[in-house]
Protein backbone atom coordinates (compact mmCIF):
# COMPACT_ATOMS: atom_id res chain seq x y z
CA UNK A 1 0.00 0.00 0.00
CA UNK A 2 1.33 3.42 -0.99
CA UNK A 3 1.97 5.95 1.75
CA UNK A 4 -0.73 8.56 2.37
CA UNK A 5 1.55 11.31 3.62
CA UNK A 6 4.99 11.28 2.09
CA UNK A 7 7.73 13.81 2.81
CA UNK A 8 10.88 13.40 0.71
CA UNK A 9 14.27 15.08 1.20
CA UNK A 10 12.62 18.11 2.71
CA UNK A 11 15.04 21.00 3.23
CA UNK A 12 14.29 24.51 4.48
CA UNK A 13 16.82 27.30 4.82
CA UNK A 14 16.25 30.83 6.03
CA UNK A 15 19.21 32.68 4.55
CA UNK A 16 22.31 30.76 5.60
CA UNK A 17 20.48 29.04 8.45
CA UNK A 18 19.23 25.56 7.50
CA UNK A 19 16.48 24.56 9.93
CA UNK A 20 15.28 21.38 8.21
CA UNK A 21 18.09 19.26 6.81
CA UNK A 22 16.71 16.67 4.45
CA UNK A 23 13.86 14.94 6.25
CA UNK A 24 12.08 11.84 4.91
CA UNK A 25 9.04 10.09 6.28
CA UNK A 26 5.96 8.29 5.03
CA UNK A 27 2.79 7.41 6.89
CA UNK A 28 -0.35 5.41 6.28
CA UNK A 29 -3.86 6.80 6.11
CA UNK A 30 -5.46 7.23 9.54
CA UNK A 31 -2.26 7.38 11.54
CA UNK A 32 -1.69 9.86 14.35
CA UNK A 33 1.85 11.15 13.92
CA UNK A 34 3.71 13.37 16.35
CA UNK A 35 6.64 15.57 15.41
CA UNK A 36 8.52 15.75 18.68
CA UNK A 37 11.57 17.78 19.58
CA UNK A 38 12.90 20.75 21.51
CA UNK A 39 12.19 24.27 20.28
CA UNK A 40 14.20 25.15 17.21
CA UNK A 41 14.47 21.53 16.00
CA UNK A 42 12.49 22.26 12.83
CA UNK A 43 9.25 20.44 13.71
CA UNK A 44 7.02 23.50 13.35
CA UNK A 45 8.74 24.44 10.08
CA UNK A 46 7.94 20.99 8.68
CA UNK A 47 4.28 21.39 9.69
CA UNK A 48 4.16 24.85 8.13
CA UNK A 49 5.63 23.46 4.91
CA UNK A 50 2.97 20.74 4.85
CA UNK A 51 0.34 23.47 5.37
CA UNK A 52 1.90 25.61 2.64
CA UNK A 53 2.81 28.62 4.79
CA UNK A 54 6.50 28.05 4.12
CA UNK A 55 7.99 27.10 0.77
CA UNK A 56 10.51 24.23 0.99
CA UNK A 57 14.01 25.07 -0.22
CA UNK A 58 14.03 21.60 -1.79
CA UNK A 59 12.21 18.30 -1.46
CA UNK A 60 8.58 17.37 -1.87
CA UNK A 61 5.39 16.75 0.07
CA UNK A 62 2.75 14.33 -1.24
CA UNK A 63 -0.65 13.62 0.21
CA UNK A 64 -2.75 10.77 -1.15
CA UNK A 65 -0.51 10.60 -4.21
CA UNK A 66 -0.87 14.30 -5.05
CA UNK A 67 2.18 16.54 -5.01
CA UNK A 68 1.33 19.51 -2.76
CA UNK A 69 4.77 21.11 -2.77
CA UNK A 70 3.82 24.02 -5.00
CA UNK A 71 0.16 24.47 -4.12
CA UNK A 72 -1.08 27.47 -2.15
CA UNK A 73 -2.38 26.76 1.37
CA UNK A 74 -5.99 27.40 0.28
CA UNK A 75 -5.72 24.75 -2.47
CA UNK A 76 -4.45 21.92 -0.25
CA UNK A 77 -7.69 20.81 1.47
CA UNK A 78 -6.08 20.48 4.87
CA UNK A 79 -7.30 21.39 8.34
CA UNK A 80 -5.17 23.09 10.95
CA UNK A 81 -5.40 24.00 14.63
CA UNK A 82 -3.10 26.73 15.94
CA UNK A 83 -1.50 27.24 19.32
CA UNK A 84 -3.28 30.58 19.82
CA UNK A 85 -6.75 29.21 18.80
CA UNK A 86 -7.00 31.79 15.97
CA UNK A 87 -10.80 31.78 15.94
CA UNK A 88 -12.25 34.64 13.90
CA UNK A 89 -13.28 37.15 16.61
CA UNK A 90 -16.02 38.74 14.48
CA UNK A 91 -17.82 35.44 13.84
CA UNK A 92 -19.95 33.30 16.15
CA UNK A 93 -18.89 29.78 17.01
CA UNK A 94 -21.31 28.44 14.40
CA UNK A 95 -19.96 30.76 11.69
CA UNK A 96 -16.39 29.94 12.64
CA UNK A 97 -17.04 26.23 12.17
CA UNK A 98 -18.97 26.88 8.96
CA UNK A 99 -16.29 29.19 7.51
CA UNK A 100 -14.51 26.57 5.41
CA UNK A 101 -17.82 25.02 4.33
CA UNK A 102 -19.11 28.40 3.17
CA UNK A 103 -15.91 29.10 1.22
CA UNK A 104 -16.31 25.68 -0.41
CA UNK A 105 -19.85 26.67 -1.42
CA UNK A 106 -21.89 24.26 0.70
CA UNK A 107 -25.58 25.24 0.86
CA UNK A 108 -26.78 26.90 4.10
CA UNK A 109 -29.01 23.99 5.12
CA UNK A 110 -26.21 21.43 4.95
CA UNK A 111 -23.84 23.84 6.67
CA UNK A 112 -26.16 24.16 9.64
CA UNK A 113 -26.46 20.40 9.95
CA UNK A 114 -22.70 19.94 9.75
CA UNK A 115 -22.09 22.65 12.39
CA UNK A 116 -24.56 20.95 14.70
CA UNK A 117 -22.87 17.60 14.16
CA UNK A 118 -19.44 19.13 14.86
CA UNK A 119 -20.61 20.87 18.06
CA UNK A 120 -22.00 17.55 19.29
CA UNK A 121 -18.67 15.87 18.47
CA UNK A 122 -16.65 18.36 20.54
CA UNK A 123 -19.15 18.30 23.42
CA UNK A 124 -20.40 21.88 23.00
CA UNK A 125 -23.92 21.46 21.60
CA UNK A 126 -25.98 24.66 21.57
CA UNK A 127 -22.94 26.97 21.44
CA UNK A 128 -23.58 28.17 17.83
CA UNK A 129 -24.53 31.71 18.81
CA UNK A 130 -21.68 32.33 21.24
CA UNK A 131 -18.71 34.51 20.34
CA UNK A 132 -15.16 33.27 20.91
CA UNK A 133 -14.46 35.88 23.60
CA UNK A 134 -17.29 34.43 25.69
CA UNK A 135 -15.57 31.07 25.98
CA UNK A 136 -12.66 29.60 27.92
CA UNK A 137 -9.40 28.67 26.24
CA UNK A 138 -10.21 24.96 26.27
CA UNK A 139 -13.61 25.59 24.68
CA UNK A 140 -12.10 27.88 22.05
CA UNK A 141 -9.53 25.28 21.12
CA UNK A 142 -12.28 22.66 20.73
CA UNK A 143 -14.12 25.03 18.42
CA UNK A 144 -10.88 25.51 16.48
CA UNK A 145 -10.66 21.71 16.16
CA UNK A 146 -14.25 21.56 14.91
CA UNK A 147 -13.52 24.32 12.39
CA UNK A 148 -10.50 22.38 11.15
CA UNK A 149 -12.30 19.06 10.66
CA UNK A 150 -15.70 20.34 9.48
CA UNK A 151 -14.73 20.46 5.76
CA UNK A 152 -13.42 16.84 6.02
CA UNK A 153 -9.78 17.68 5.28
CA UNK A 154 -7.39 15.07 3.94
CA UNK A 155 -4.96 15.81 6.73
CA UNK A 156 -5.34 17.43 10.14
CA UNK A 157 -2.39 19.54 11.29
CA UNK A 158 -2.06 20.41 14.98
CA UNK A 159 0.51 23.05 15.87
CA UNK A 160 1.09 22.68 19.63
CA UNK A 161 -2.65 23.06 20.20
CA UNK A 162 -2.44 22.34 23.92
CA UNK A 163 0.44 24.61 24.92
CA UNK A 164 -1.71 27.60 25.86
CA UNK A 165 -3.97 25.56 28.16
CA UNK A 166 -3.54 24.67 31.80
CA UNK A 167 -2.40 21.20 32.88
CA UNK A 168 -5.74 19.55 33.63
CA UNK A 169 -7.47 20.72 30.45
CA UNK A 170 -4.37 19.83 28.47
CA UNK A 171 -4.71 16.18 29.47
CA UNK A 172 -8.48 15.95 28.97
CA UNK A 173 -8.37 17.74 25.60
CA UNK A 174 -5.56 15.57 24.28
CA UNK A 175 -7.59 12.47 25.12
CA UNK A 176 -10.56 14.04 23.38
CA UNK A 177 -8.50 14.89 20.29
CA UNK A 178 -7.24 11.31 20.13
CA UNK A 179 -10.76 9.90 20.51
CA UNK A 180 -12.15 12.14 17.75
CA UNK A 181 -9.19 11.34 15.50
CA UNK A 182 -9.72 7.60 15.91
CA UNK A 183 -13.44 8.01 15.47
CA UNK A 184 -13.07 9.83 12.15
CA UNK A 185 -9.94 7.96 11.07
CA UNK A 186 -8.36 11.23 10.00
CA UNK A 187 -4.62 11.27 9.34
CA UNK A 188 -3.15 13.72 11.83
CA UNK A 189 0.20 15.43 12.25
CA UNK A 190 0.74 16.78 15.75
CA UNK A 191 3.64 19.06 16.66
CA UNK A 192 4.75 19.13 20.28
CA UNK A 193 7.80 19.63 22.47
CA UNK A 194 6.18 17.62 25.26
CA UNK A 195 7.34 14.01 25.11
CA UNK A 196 4.65 12.79 27.48
CA UNK A 197 2.00 14.32 25.23
CA UNK A 198 3.51 12.71 22.16
CA UNK A 199 3.84 9.29 23.81
CA UNK A 200 0.29 9.26 25.12
CA UNK A 201 -1.61 9.92 21.89
CA UNK A 202 0.55 8.95 18.91
CA UNK A 203 0.60 5.92 16.68
CA UNK A 204 4.03 6.95 15.59
CA UNK A 205 6.50 9.58 16.70
CA UNK A 206 9.11 11.41 14.65
CA UNK A 207 11.83 12.68 16.97
CA UNK A 208 13.55 15.74 15.55
CA UNK A 209 16.87 17.15 16.64
CA UNK A 210 18.54 20.24 15.16
CA UNK A 211 16.82 19.90 11.79
CA UNK A 212 17.38 16.17 11.44
CA UNK A 213 15.05 13.24 11.91
CA UNK A 214 16.69 11.25 14.72
CA UNK A 215 14.23 8.39 15.07
CA UNK A 216 10.81 7.38 13.84
CA UNK A 217 8.68 4.70 15.43
CA UNK A 218 5.89 3.79 17.82
CA UNK A 219 6.03 5.30 21.32
CA UNK A 220 7.02 1.85 22.60
CA UNK A 221 9.97 1.61 20.22
CA UNK A 222 11.10 5.18 20.81
CA UNK A 223 11.08 4.75 24.56
CA UNK A 224 12.52 1.27 24.82
CA UNK A 225 14.91 1.25 21.89
CA UNK A 226 16.12 4.81 21.38
CA UNK A 227 18.49 4.88 18.43
CA UNK A 228 20.50 7.94 19.40
CA UNK A 229 21.78 9.50 22.59
CA UNK A 230 19.53 12.49 21.92
CA UNK A 231 16.37 10.40 21.67
CA UNK A 232 17.29 8.41 24.78
CA UNK A 233 17.77 11.54 26.87
CA UNK A 234 14.95 13.64 25.38
CA UNK A 235 12.26 10.98 25.72
CA UNK A 236 11.69 9.91 29.30
CA UNK A 237 14.10 9.78 32.23
CA UNK A 238 17.45 8.07 31.98
CA UNK A 239 20.28 7.17 34.37
CA UNK A 240 23.84 7.15 33.15
CA UNK A 241 25.51 4.15 34.80
CA UNK A 242 28.97 4.33 36.42
CA UNK A 243 31.60 3.93 33.74
CA UNK A 244 33.93 1.87 35.98
CA UNK A 245 31.46 -1.01 36.27
CA UNK A 246 29.54 -0.87 32.98
CA UNK A 247 31.84 0.80 30.47
CA UNK A 248 31.22 4.11 28.66
CA UNK A 249 27.80 5.44 27.55
CA UNK A 250 25.62 2.91 29.35
CA UNK A 251 22.25 3.99 30.69
CA UNK A 252 19.01 2.58 32.10
CA UNK A 253 15.44 3.79 32.66
CA UNK A 254 14.51 4.50 36.33
CA UNK A 255 11.65 1.98 36.40
CA UNK A 256 13.95 -0.91 35.38
CA UNK A 257 15.87 -0.75 38.64
CA UNK A 258 14.37 -2.26 41.78
CA UNK A 259 15.28 -2.51 45.44
CA UNK A 260 14.42 -6.24 45.54
CA UNK A 261 15.70 -8.94 43.18
CA UNK A 262 13.42 -9.99 40.31
CA UNK A 263 13.66 -13.19 38.25
CA UNK A 264 15.44 -11.40 35.40
CA UNK A 265 17.85 -9.27 37.45
CA UNK A 266 21.48 -10.30 37.33
CA UNK A 267 23.40 -7.22 38.44
CA UNK A 268 23.53 -5.36 41.73
CA UNK A 269 24.81 -1.99 42.88
CA UNK A 270 25.04 -0.59 46.39
CA UNK A 271 24.35 3.00 47.30
CA UNK A 272 22.87 5.46 49.79
CA UNK A 273 19.51 7.15 49.33
CA UNK A 274 20.09 10.88 49.00
CA UNK A 275 16.55 12.00 48.26
CA UNK A 276 13.00 10.63 48.28
CA UNK A 277 10.35 12.18 46.05
CA UNK A 278 6.77 11.11 46.58
CA UNK A 279 4.86 11.61 43.30
CA UNK A 280 1.65 9.80 44.22
CA UNK A 281 1.48 6.51 42.37
CA UNK A 282 5.24 6.52 41.98
CA UNK A 283 7.99 7.06 44.54
CA UNK A 284 11.19 8.40 43.02
CA UNK A 285 14.40 7.63 44.89
CA UNK A 286 17.70 9.30 44.22
CA UNK A 287 20.53 6.94 45.16
CA UNK A 288 24.17 7.85 45.35
CA UNK A 289 26.24 4.97 43.94
CA UNK A 290 29.91 5.81 44.58
CA UNK A 291 29.36 9.40 43.44
CA UNK A 292 27.02 8.61 40.51
CA UNK A 293 23.42 9.71 41.12
CA UNK A 294 20.86 7.12 40.02
CA UNK A 295 17.10 7.66 39.97
CA UNK A 296 14.78 4.77 40.68
CA UNK A 297 11.01 4.73 40.22
CA UNK A 298 9.10 2.34 42.45
CA UNK A 299 5.36 1.97 42.81
CA UNK A 300 3.77 3.40 45.90
CA UNK A 301 2.56 0.66 48.26
CA UNK A 302 0.01 2.07 50.64
CA UNK A 303 0.78 -0.30 53.53
CA UNK A 304 4.57 0.01 53.50
CA UNK A 305 6.69 2.89 54.75
CA UNK A 306 8.76 4.33 51.90
CA UNK A 307 12.56 4.08 52.18
CA UNK A 308 14.19 6.91 54.10
CA UNK A 309 17.00 9.29 53.26
CA UNK A 310 20.36 7.93 54.34
CA UNK A 311 19.32 4.25 54.05
CA UNK A 312 21.86 2.01 52.38
CA UNK A 313 20.19 -0.02 49.63
CA UNK A 314 21.04 -2.65 47.06
CA UNK A 315 19.86 -1.95 43.51
CA UNK A 316 18.88 -4.80 41.22
CA UNK A 317 18.87 -4.55 37.45
CA UNK A 318 19.09 -6.76 34.40
CA UNK A 319 22.06 -6.38 32.04
CA UNK A 320 19.71 -6.78 29.05
CA UNK A 321 17.85 -3.60 30.07
CA UNK A 322 21.00 -1.49 29.88
CA UNK A 323 20.99 0.83 26.86
CA UNK A 324 24.15 1.62 24.98
CA UNK A 325 24.01 5.22 23.86
CA UNK A 326 25.35 5.88 20.41
CA UNK A 327 26.42 9.16 18.99
CA UNK B 1 -3.24 67.14 49.88
CA UNK B 2 -5.75 69.96 49.97
CA UNK B 3 -3.46 72.51 48.26
CA UNK B 4 -2.53 69.89 45.63
CA UNK B 5 -6.19 69.55 44.80
CA UNK B 6 -6.54 73.33 44.63
CA UNK B 7 -3.74 73.66 42.05
CA UNK B 8 -5.08 70.77 40.04
CA UNK B 9 -8.49 72.42 39.88
CA UNK B 10 -6.99 75.80 39.02
CA UNK B 11 -5.08 74.36 36.07
CA UNK B 12 -8.15 72.46 34.95
CA UNK B 13 -10.36 75.57 35.13
CA UNK B 14 -7.81 77.74 33.31
CA UNK B 15 -7.44 75.08 30.61
CA UNK B 16 -11.20 74.72 30.31
CA UNK B 17 -11.68 78.48 30.10
CA UNK B 18 -9.09 78.69 27.32
CA UNK B 19 -11.32 76.45 25.19
CA UNK B 20 -14.77 77.44 26.40
CA UNK B 21 -14.62 81.25 26.66
CA UNK B 22 -14.04 81.92 22.93
CA UNK B 23 -16.66 79.35 22.06
CA UNK B 24 -19.19 80.85 24.48
CA UNK B 25 -18.39 84.35 23.22
CA UNK B 26 -18.89 83.24 19.61
CA UNK B 27 -22.16 81.58 20.53
CA UNK B 28 -23.32 84.65 22.46
CA UNK B 29 -22.42 86.91 19.52
CA UNK B 30 -24.26 84.66 17.07
CA UNK B 31 -27.47 85.23 19.04
CA UNK B 32 -27.31 89.04 18.80
CA UNK B 33 -28.54 89.59 15.27
CA UNK B 34 -31.76 91.13 16.52
CA UNK B 35 -31.00 94.38 18.31
CA UNK B 36 -31.51 94.39 22.08
CA UNK B 37 -32.52 90.71 22.52
CA UNK B 38 -31.16 87.20 21.91
CA UNK B 39 -32.54 85.31 18.94
CA UNK B 40 -31.64 82.53 16.52
CA UNK B 41 -32.09 84.87 13.53
CA UNK B 42 -28.50 84.36 12.38
CA UNK B 43 -29.07 80.59 12.30
CA UNK B 44 -32.36 81.04 10.46
CA UNK B 45 -30.58 83.23 7.94
CA UNK B 46 -27.84 80.62 7.45
CA UNK B 47 -30.30 77.79 6.93
CA UNK B 48 -32.37 79.92 4.57
CA UNK B 49 -29.37 80.50 2.32
CA UNK B 50 -29.63 77.98 -0.57
CA UNK B 51 -25.89 78.11 -1.01
CA UNK B 52 -25.45 76.75 2.53
CA UNK B 53 -27.40 73.62 1.67
CA UNK B 54 -25.76 73.09 -1.73
CA UNK B 55 -22.18 73.62 -0.49
CA UNK B 56 -22.77 71.45 2.56
CA UNK B 57 -24.27 68.66 0.45
CA UNK B 58 -21.38 68.90 -1.99
CA UNK B 59 -18.84 68.57 0.84
CA UNK B 60 -20.71 65.63 2.39
CA UNK B 61 -20.69 63.78 -0.95
CA UNK B 62 -16.99 64.49 -1.53
CA UNK B 63 -16.38 63.41 2.08
CA UNK B 64 -18.12 60.05 1.53
CA UNK B 65 -16.14 59.38 -1.65
CA UNK B 66 -12.95 60.35 0.17
CA UNK B 67 -13.73 57.83 2.91
CA UNK B 68 -14.43 55.00 0.45
CA UNK B 69 -11.31 55.66 -1.64
CA UNK B 70 -9.26 56.09 1.53
CA UNK B 71 -10.39 52.70 2.88
CA UNK B 72 -9.73 50.98 -0.46
CA UNK B 73 -6.20 52.40 -0.55
CA UNK B 74 -5.21 52.17 3.10
CA UNK B 75 -6.65 48.84 4.33
CA UNK B 76 -4.96 46.55 1.77
CA UNK B 77 -1.73 48.59 2.01
CA UNK B 78 -1.54 48.33 5.80
CA UNK B 79 -2.53 44.65 5.68
CA UNK B 80 0.14 43.61 3.21
CA UNK B 81 2.84 45.72 4.83
CA UNK B 82 2.09 44.24 8.24
CA UNK B 83 1.86 40.70 6.89
CA UNK B 84 4.53 40.49 4.21
CA UNK B 85 6.78 43.54 4.35
CA UNK B 86 7.08 44.66 7.98
CA UNK B 87 10.45 46.26 7.11
CA UNK B 88 8.49 48.81 5.07
CA UNK B 89 6.63 50.13 8.12
CA UNK B 90 9.02 52.99 9.03
CA UNK B 91 8.78 54.14 5.41
CA UNK B 92 4.96 54.00 5.57
CA UNK B 93 4.99 55.99 8.81
CA UNK B 94 7.11 58.64 7.11
CA UNK B 95 5.08 58.83 3.91
CA UNK B 96 1.76 59.06 5.74
CA UNK B 97 3.07 61.94 7.84
CA UNK B 98 4.03 64.00 4.79
CA UNK B 99 0.53 65.54 4.31
CA UNK B 100 0.90 67.08 7.77
CA UNK B 101 4.26 68.58 6.85
CA UNK B 102 3.61 69.75 3.30
CA UNK B 103 1.15 72.69 3.22
CA UNK B 104 -2.09 72.05 1.34
CA UNK B 105 -1.22 75.04 -0.79
CA UNK B 106 1.92 73.34 -2.10
CA UNK B 107 -0.06 70.17 -2.76
CA UNK B 108 -2.74 71.93 -4.75
CA UNK B 109 -0.25 73.96 -6.82
CA UNK B 110 1.51 70.72 -7.61
CA UNK B 111 -1.81 69.25 -8.71
CA UNK B 112 -2.65 72.21 -10.89
CA UNK B 113 0.72 72.06 -12.64
CA UNK B 114 0.61 68.30 -13.05
CA UNK B 115 -3.08 67.87 -13.95
CA UNK B 116 -3.87 71.34 -15.38
CA UNK B 117 -5.97 71.65 -18.54
CA UNK B 118 -2.85 71.94 -20.73
CA UNK B 119 -1.09 68.90 -19.17
CA UNK B 120 -1.02 65.28 -20.38
CA UNK B 121 -3.64 64.26 -17.79
CA UNK B 122 -6.01 67.27 -17.75
CA UNK B 123 -8.08 66.47 -14.65
CA UNK B 124 -8.97 70.12 -14.16
CA UNK B 125 -10.31 70.35 -17.73
CA UNK B 126 -13.74 69.10 -16.65
CA UNK B 127 -15.98 69.44 -13.59
CA UNK B 128 -15.97 65.69 -12.96
CA UNK B 129 -12.19 65.57 -13.36
CA UNK B 130 -11.77 68.38 -10.86
CA UNK B 131 -14.07 66.62 -8.40
CA UNK B 132 -12.00 63.46 -8.77
CA UNK B 133 -8.84 65.48 -8.20
CA UNK B 134 -10.37 67.11 -5.12
CA UNK B 135 -11.32 63.71 -3.72
CA UNK B 136 -7.79 62.43 -4.31
CA UNK B 137 -6.36 65.49 -2.57
CA UNK B 138 -8.62 64.86 0.42
CA UNK B 139 -7.59 61.20 0.55
CA UNK B 140 -4.02 62.46 0.79
CA UNK B 141 -4.89 65.01 3.47
CA UNK B 142 -6.71 62.38 5.53
CA UNK B 143 -3.96 59.77 5.06
CA UNK B 144 -2.15 60.46 8.37
CA UNK B 145 -5.37 59.84 10.30
CA UNK B 146 -6.73 56.97 8.21
CA UNK B 147 -3.39 55.15 8.20
CA UNK B 148 -2.95 55.42 11.96
CA UNK B 149 -6.53 54.39 12.70
CA UNK B 150 -6.29 51.30 10.48
CA UNK B 151 -2.79 50.44 11.68
CA UNK B 152 -3.95 50.59 15.30
CA UNK B 153 -6.94 48.43 14.45
CA UNK B 154 -4.73 45.77 12.91
CA UNK B 155 -2.38 45.87 15.87
CA UNK B 156 -5.15 44.57 18.12
CA UNK B 157 -5.75 41.39 16.09
CA UNK B 158 -3.25 38.70 15.17
CA UNK B 159 -3.57 39.19 11.42
CA UNK B 160 -0.80 36.66 10.67
CA UNK B 161 -2.49 33.70 12.36
CA UNK B 162 -6.01 34.76 11.34
CA UNK B 163 -4.83 34.95 7.73
CA UNK B 164 -3.29 31.48 7.95
CA UNK B 165 -6.40 30.06 9.61
CA UNK B 166 -8.55 31.47 6.80
CA UNK B 167 -6.11 30.32 4.09
CA UNK B 168 -6.01 26.73 5.29
CA UNK B 169 -9.83 26.78 5.32
CA UNK B 170 -9.66 27.57 1.61
CA UNK B 171 -10.13 31.36 1.53
CA UNK B 172 -8.34 33.56 -1.02
CA UNK B 173 -6.83 37.01 -0.34
CA UNK B 174 -10.00 38.89 -1.24
CA UNK B 175 -12.15 36.70 1.02
CA UNK B 176 -9.66 37.06 3.86
CA UNK B 177 -9.60 40.86 3.68
CA UNK B 178 -13.34 41.18 3.10
CA UNK B 179 -14.67 38.58 5.53
CA UNK B 180 -12.07 38.44 8.28
CA UNK B 181 -9.79 41.47 8.36
CA UNK B 182 -12.27 44.26 7.52
CA UNK B 183 -15.01 43.26 9.99
CA UNK B 184 -12.44 42.94 12.77
CA UNK B 185 -11.07 46.44 12.28
CA UNK B 186 -14.40 48.06 11.40
CA UNK B 187 -14.45 50.30 14.47
CA UNK B 188 -10.92 51.52 13.75
CA UNK B 189 -11.94 52.21 10.14
CA UNK B 190 -15.01 54.13 11.30
CA UNK B 191 -12.96 56.34 13.59
CA UNK B 192 -10.64 57.05 10.64
CA UNK B 193 -13.70 57.75 8.51
CA UNK B 194 -15.14 60.31 10.93
CA UNK B 195 -11.81 62.10 11.22
CA UNK B 196 -11.64 62.18 7.42
CA UNK B 197 -15.17 63.57 7.33
CA UNK B 198 -14.34 66.31 9.84
CA UNK B 199 -11.32 67.33 7.75
CA UNK B 200 -13.20 67.40 4.46
CA UNK B 201 -16.13 69.43 5.81
CA UNK B 202 -13.91 72.31 6.96
CA UNK B 203 -11.22 72.27 4.25
CA UNK B 204 -10.76 75.59 2.44
CA UNK B 205 -7.45 75.84 0.53
CA UNK B 206 -7.74 73.02 -1.97
CA UNK B 207 -11.45 73.42 -2.67
CA UNK B 208 -11.01 77.13 -3.15
CA UNK B 209 -8.01 76.89 -5.49
CA UNK B 210 -9.69 74.16 -7.52
CA UNK B 211 -12.75 76.45 -7.57
CA UNK B 212 -15.23 73.86 -6.29
CA UNK B 213 -18.42 74.91 -4.42
CA UNK B 214 -17.46 73.25 -1.12
CA UNK B 215 -18.48 74.15 2.41
CA UNK B 216 -15.06 75.55 3.40
CA UNK B 217 -14.96 78.30 0.75
CA UNK B 218 -18.61 79.08 1.54
CA UNK B 219 -17.71 79.60 5.22
CA UNK B 220 -14.90 81.94 4.29
CA UNK B 221 -17.07 83.85 1.82
CA UNK B 222 -19.77 84.43 4.42
CA UNK B 223 -17.10 85.46 6.92
CA UNK B 224 -15.94 88.32 4.74
CA UNK B 225 -19.40 89.61 3.85
CA UNK B 226 -21.61 89.21 6.92
CA UNK B 227 -21.42 89.97 10.63
CA UNK B 228 -23.51 87.48 12.62
CA UNK B 229 -23.85 84.54 10.25
CA UNK B 230 -20.15 83.52 10.42
CA UNK B 231 -20.46 83.12 14.18
CA UNK B 232 -23.55 80.96 13.70
CA UNK B 233 -21.73 78.92 11.04
CA UNK B 234 -18.72 78.47 13.31
CA UNK B 235 -21.01 77.02 15.97
CA UNK B 236 -22.75 74.78 13.41
CA UNK B 237 -19.52 73.37 12.00
CA UNK B 238 -18.20 72.94 15.53
CA UNK B 239 -21.24 70.84 16.38
CA UNK B 240 -20.81 68.77 13.19
CA UNK B 241 -17.14 68.10 13.99
CA UNK B 242 -17.86 67.19 17.58
CA UNK B 243 -20.75 65.04 16.45
CA UNK B 244 -18.30 63.11 14.28
CA UNK B 245 -15.87 62.76 17.21
CA UNK B 246 -18.70 61.66 19.48
CA UNK B 247 -19.66 58.95 16.99
CA UNK B 248 -16.15 57.51 17.23
CA UNK B 249 -16.59 57.16 20.98
CA UNK B 250 -20.06 55.68 20.76
CA UNK B 251 -19.06 53.14 18.10
CA UNK B 252 -15.93 52.24 20.07
CA UNK B 253 -18.16 50.55 22.64
CA UNK B 254 -19.42 48.10 20.04
CA UNK B 255 -15.92 46.98 19.09
CA UNK B 256 -15.70 43.19 18.84
CA UNK B 257 -13.62 41.96 21.73
CA UNK B 258 -10.67 39.87 20.76
CA UNK B 259 -9.99 37.33 23.40
CA UNK B 260 -6.73 36.49 25.06
CA UNK B 261 -8.54 34.47 27.70
CA UNK B 262 -7.16 31.16 28.82
CA UNK B 263 -8.85 28.94 31.33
Amino acid sequence: MAAFLEVSNLVKSFGTNTVVKGVNFAFEKGEFISLLGPSGCGKTTILRMIAGFERPTSGSIRVDGEDLTHLKPNQRKLGMVFQAYALFPNLTVGDNIAFGLKIAGMPAEQRRARVEEMLKLIGLPGFEKRFPYEMSGGQQQRVALARAIAPKPRLLLLDEPLSALDAKIRVSLREEIRAIQQDLGITTVFVTHDQEEAMSISDRIVVMNAGNLDQMGSPHEIYNRPSTRFVATFVGQLNTLPEATFGPSRAIRPELISLAPRPETDTTLTGTISDVGFLGSVVRLRVDVAGTPINIDTFNINTATPPQRGDTVTLHLAAKDVLTLGA
Amino acid sequence: MKSQKFWAWLVFILGGAYFIVPLAATFEFSLRMRRGEYSFDAYASVFADPYFASSFTYSVIVGLFTIVVGILVVVPAVYFVRLRMPWLRPFMEFVTLLPLVIPALVLVYGYIRLYGSSSLIPFTGSVLGTDILLTCAYVTLALPYMYRAVDNGMRTIDIGTLTEAAQIAGANQLQIIGQIILPNILIAILSGAFLTFAIVIGEFTIASLLNRPAFGPYLVGIGTNRAYEPAALAIISFIITWGAMGMINVLGRFAPRTSARTD
